[in-house]
């Protein structure tokens, strides 16, 4: 009986919308917000813990210079964004992120680690122009900033959590399946764009 | 950047614990501080010692100067380039002269020195003691941090400071961009 009740709480630890009472203002909202800016879009989520899984596949030194430099060509689109400079294609180079993405994840494939480079930095270029044109006016820029930019990390570190499950033995079996999602939700993402 | 954060914090604790406070509720102060202590780490044990010496010193002669002009500036435009700019150094990993990082500890300290005493009020018992508490408070986090990463020569650590530098260019970046579009 007891595991029942165990259940019960954690399906009522799932409302949490019943303890918001009261909306967030100042510093705290601010890094409420760049919290859960980046965790928003299902396209956003997959593409950024693809990019640690891909990491994860390509091994040193691809899986920490990823991570390294993800964010910095990510800052860097999001200040094209935020200064509305002219980036062609920005949701179609999203849905396609996941989908390349998940697809070089699926098959394992090891590309050189400048192309590695290129690619992922062009799709960080993407994901940075549209948070960027996205961001809420008034937020204190430095504490949404940093939020933002470890909420994107901590994607990233998903990512390469799970790539490291290919050391076992189900595990390339668990990336190809991770990878199929992934590529799926580019997919979904691509169809979307187009029926827009 | 709120003006707000330009100004002391009120502890209840009195003038030194204000003036500490004051170091790890700054965002950009607490930025640059980090990235300065991860870059002189980087550099060993010699940049270690550079900062130690240097930071809190320009910090201070930077609050004394900054105290006696009275300003109320935050130049946060400025100082997120700075910090922007040291993240970026951390997370390439680069060696530095030592003049380079002389000047770059110089003169980040005498900025963000010159910022805190722009609005940090001279106390009136005569004893400054909120500018001693940031300045230590400086000094005990540049010498814990510059000497983790000086003595740990784990790859992965290495990775993680570049990593931490990363986030904090990243971060500033971003910042610039909202400070640009206000």
């Amino acid at each position: 009986m007891r595991w029942r009740w165990l259940l019960l709480a954690l399906l009522l630890s799932l409302l949490p919308s019943a303890a918001l009472a009261h909306v967030p203002e100042g510093g705290a909202g601010s890094v409420m917000a760049g919290l859960l800016h980046p965790v928003t879009g299902i396209d956003h989520v997959v593409a950024m813990v693809a990019v640690g899984l891909w990491g994860a596949v390509l091994g040193a030194p691809a899986i920490w210079l990823l991570p390294v430099a993800f964010p910095m060509v990510m800052a860097f689109g999001g200040v094209m964004g935020l200064l509305d400079l002219p980036l062609p294609g920005v949701e179609t180079g999203i849905a396609l992120s996941a989908l390349v993405l998940g697809v070089l994840v699926m098959l394992q494939q090891r590309l050189p680690l400048a192309v590695a480079g290129m690619l992922v930095g062009l799709f960080a270029l993407f994901h940075g122009y549209a948070h960027g044109v996205e961001l809420p006016e008034g937020a204190d820029a430095l504490l949404f900033s940093l939020a933002f930019v470890g909420a994107t990390g901590l994607l990233h570190l998903v990512g390469i959590g799970l790539g490291e499950a290919r050391r076992l033995a189900w595990g390339h079996r668990l990336l190809q399946v991770v990878g199929a999602v992934i590529a799926v939700v580019g997919v979904w993402s691509l169809a979307q764009v187009g029926g827009a | 950047m709120p003006l707000l954060f330009a100004h002391l914090m009120q502890t209840g604790f009195g003038g030194f614990y204000d003036g500490i406070a004051h170091l790890f509720l700054t965002p950009s102060d607490l930025l640059l501080v980090l990235g300065l202590a991860l870059l002189a780490g980087q550099q060993g044990p010699q940049g270690g010692r550079l900062l130690l010496t240097l930071l809190p010193l320009s910090w201070w002669i930077g609050l004394a100067v900054g105290q006696r002009w009275g300003l109320d500036l935050t130049l946060a435009l400025l100082s997120t380039v700075l910090f922007t700019s040291v993240g970026v150094l951390v997370a390439l990993s680069l060696r530095l002269s030592v003049q380079v990082l002389a000047f770059t500890v110089a003169g980040s300290g005498l900025l963000f020195g010159l910022i805190n005493g722009f609005t940090m009020p001279s106390a009136s018992s005569g004893l400054p003691l909120d500018v001693l508490g940031v300045v230590s408070a400086v000094a005990l986090l540049s010498v814990l941090i510059s000497a983790q990463v000086a003595a740990t020569r784990s790859t992965s650590f290495c990775i993680a400071v570049r990593v931490a530098g990363s986030w904090i260019a990243a971060a500033g970046l971003m910042s610039l961009g909202l400070l640009l579009k206000a």
